[in-house]
């Protein structure tokens, strides 16, 4: 088990590098300057040298890649151009709201998607399955950011049952900051108003984002489940007299969870990939918005730094569950 | 998926007879998957209101009748009318053009490429076939929009470029499905008994594996046109795909996102476009899907 964990985390390495190679070429094949754009189109020849020397834009690419990746190994992921601060202190800053984001929108996507499949499943073929199945596959089709707006259009501007796009209102005094999840940090600070208010800004953003998923879980679920309810072992167990909720939970279902946990897996990068939507339509102050305002204003340092924690974001969360996978699963040789 | 019957017989069949047996065998699959035949005929409905587009709409798609502005559906506008008083109805039939025509050009870029590069992996084998998974793997790490928007971002942002990207984006995944089908298929006798008879890689991999590996790569294809018709809209929506005033469904929701509450035909009406399709595509995929695999026939 050991040495699969060792050539899993080896092969994550070269993965990483391969992503660092990748996101610094995209950056450097632009037609476009990105000195123009930070500096406008009137600059003068002498500031435009001047600021080519500073970011180190003058030199050779190679000569540039190796710098960069000399710097990536020492945390250093440059300054931002746009806001002329390190790249990585504004990730810092920025990646709290996302992984509150995230974190609550795989929430929703478990909590609908893996009862959704399972009744689907066991219920194959009525009306609930049919109803399951139509809403599962709208979820997959629907643009996400449309549902943002009917959202945020229905529940804050008509009915006003929840509070408006952001994180939080700026009328109240924000938790102090422990984890940088507000929802977190108002729990640990038994601040009930600050609670209430964290949560409702999150619902929304977190249902939208959500939805996909949840859609995607519950097709796995299901054909999962459907997969393992034709086999002998779960006739057997039905045959020795075994409650029925029995045999789905414990016999049907552990086993359905192996294939699910791989696009559970999955999932976690479409809904990085949805955040930059759900956050461009929510004002929610995370990567995604982040990423979006840097590549805009062609800031490389800053669109490198958010692709390549994101890649290493999504690739860690892939191999966590594919260990999780190796040990649900015996027949998965390792080693 | 019905075999085909080898072309030497159909010779001598009278043509009808065999028409009539093709006709058979699609009603036998629509029957078999319902599901499959309502993907297909969306999907068929929806390419064919996108190449009658300039016959079908009323109106030019950036025409305006700016004394109708924000009006809702009427018999004469029959999807109502946008801020700038551009017929939502024309915009709708011309966006289903270029949403089918980003669909096409990346799963024919996207598709050759990445079938191009995981069937000479799979067959080559060795370290060429390492290094290109290695490289399939690379792409894996990202999520697909945020590299598309990187990428469409250093490109500039255009149309063409957000086909570019979405192409770049997809092209491992036909890669990795082509490769696993040669695995298979390298190892069979047919392909060995090519080998002997002293046929060139080439060949073999032109005339032997590719037409057995198609039936996985097509399900891709359709799920792809659905993938890259939403990611081609997301990117739209945040500014880095198609610009205004291109009547691209993305651009019209975006367009339209203040109006949500007070004219909502005018963000949604794009928005259900988009939703059709995709869910077209994707009925389609999954049919197919089903189709195919022999395991899903009974369920």
């Amino acid at each position: 088990m050991s040495r699969y964990i060792l050539g899993r985390i080896a092969s994550m390495g070269l993965v990483l590098l391969g992503v660092s190679v990748l996101t610094f070429f995209i950056a450097h094949v632009v037609p476009a300057d990105p000195v123009l754009v930070a500096l406008g189109e009137h600059a003068r020849d002498d500031q435009i040298e001047a600021y080519r020397k500073a970011y180190g834009l003058d030199r050779p690419v190679p000569i540039q890649f190796v710098t960069y990746l000399g710097r990536l190994a020492r945390g250093d992921l440059g300054v931002s151009i746009r806001t002329r601060r390190p790249v990585a202190d504004d990730l810092g800053e920025f990646m709290p709201a996302t992984v509150e984001l995230g974190g609550a929108a795989w929430l929703v996507a478990l909590l609908l998607g893996i009862p959704a499949g399972i009744l689907s499943a066991v219920y194959k073929d009525r009306i609930f399955d049919h109803l399951s199945r139509l809403g599962a596959l709208a979820g997959a089709s629907l643009p996400v950011f449309w549902l943002g707006l009917v959202l945020l259009g229905i529940f804050y501007y008509r009915l006003q049952w929840f509070p408006g796009p952001g994180r939080f209102d700026i009328v109240l005094s924000p938790p102090q900051v422990r984890s940088g999840l507000l929802v977190v940090d108002a729990a640990l600070a038994r601040d009930g108003a600050a609670l209430r208010n964290a949560l409702g800004h999150l619902a929304l953003p977190a249902l939208t984002l959500g939805l996909f998923s949840t859609a995607v879980i519950a097709r796995m679920t299901r054909s999962a489940m459907l997969e393992v309810l034709y086999q002998d072992y779960v006739r057997t167990a039905r045959a020795k007299g075994l409650q029925e909720r029995r045999v789905i939970v414990l016999h049907a279902l552990k086993n359905a969870m192996i294939p699910t946990m791989t696009i559970i897996g999955i999932s976690f990068g479409s809904l990085l990939s949805g955040a930059v939507l759900t956050e461009t339509i929510f004002a929610w102050p995370g990567l995604g918005r982040y990423a979006t305002a840097s590549a805009v204003s062609l800031d490389f340092p800053a669109v490198m730094g958010v692709t390549l924690v994101v890649a290493l974001l999504y690739t860690v969360v892939n191999l966590l569950v594919d260990l999780i996978y190796a040990r649900l699963d015996p027949r998965v040789r390792y080693g | 998926m019905p075999a085909s019957t080898p072309a030497s017989a159909t010779d001598r069949l009278p043509l009808k007879r065999a028409r009539r047996g093709r006709g058979r065998d699609i009603v036998r699959a629509a029957r078999r998957s319902p599901l499959a035949a309502a993907g297909a005929g969306v999907v068929i409905v929806y390419a064919l209101l996108a190449v009658a587009a300039p016959i079908l709409a009323p109106h030019a798609p950036v025409t305006q009748f700016l004394e109708h502005r924000l009006d809702p559906p009427s018999r004469a506008f029959p999807l109502g009318l946008d801020q700038l008083g551009r017929d939502i109805l024309s915009r709708i039939l011309y966006g289903a053009r270029l949403s089918l025509i980003i669909g096409l050009v990346v799963v024919v870029l996207g598709g050759v490429v990445g079938t191009a590069v995981g069937i000479t992996a799979g067959f080559v084998g060795g370290r060429l076939d390492n290094v290109m998974m290695r490289i399939t793997d690379v792409f894996f790490a990202f999520p697909s929009l945020i590299l598309a928007m990187a990428i469409a971002a250093a490109l500039g942002p255009s149309l063409t470029n957000t086909m570019v990207a979405i192409a770049i984006v997809t092209w491992p995944v036909y890669a990795r499905l082509s490769r696993a089908q040669t695995l298979v298929l390298r190892r069979l006798e047919f392909v060995e008994a090519a080998r002997a008879m002293g046929l060139t890689d080439v060949r073999i991999i032109v005339r032997h594996v590719l037409p057995n590996a198609l039936s996985p790569l097509i399900v891709q294809a359709s799920f792809n046109m659905g993938e890259a018709i939403l990611i081609a809209a997301g990117l739209s929506f945040i500014g880095f795909g198609a610009q205004p005033p291109t009547p691209e469904w993305g651009v019209m929701v975006s367009e339209g996102r203040d109006y949500i509450t007070t004219q909502w035909w005018v963000p949604t009406i794009p928005a259900l476009a988009i939703l059709l399709a995709v869910t077209g595509f994707n009925l389609l995929g999954d049919g197919l899907r089903d189709l195919m695999d022999p395991r899903m026939r009974r369920r």
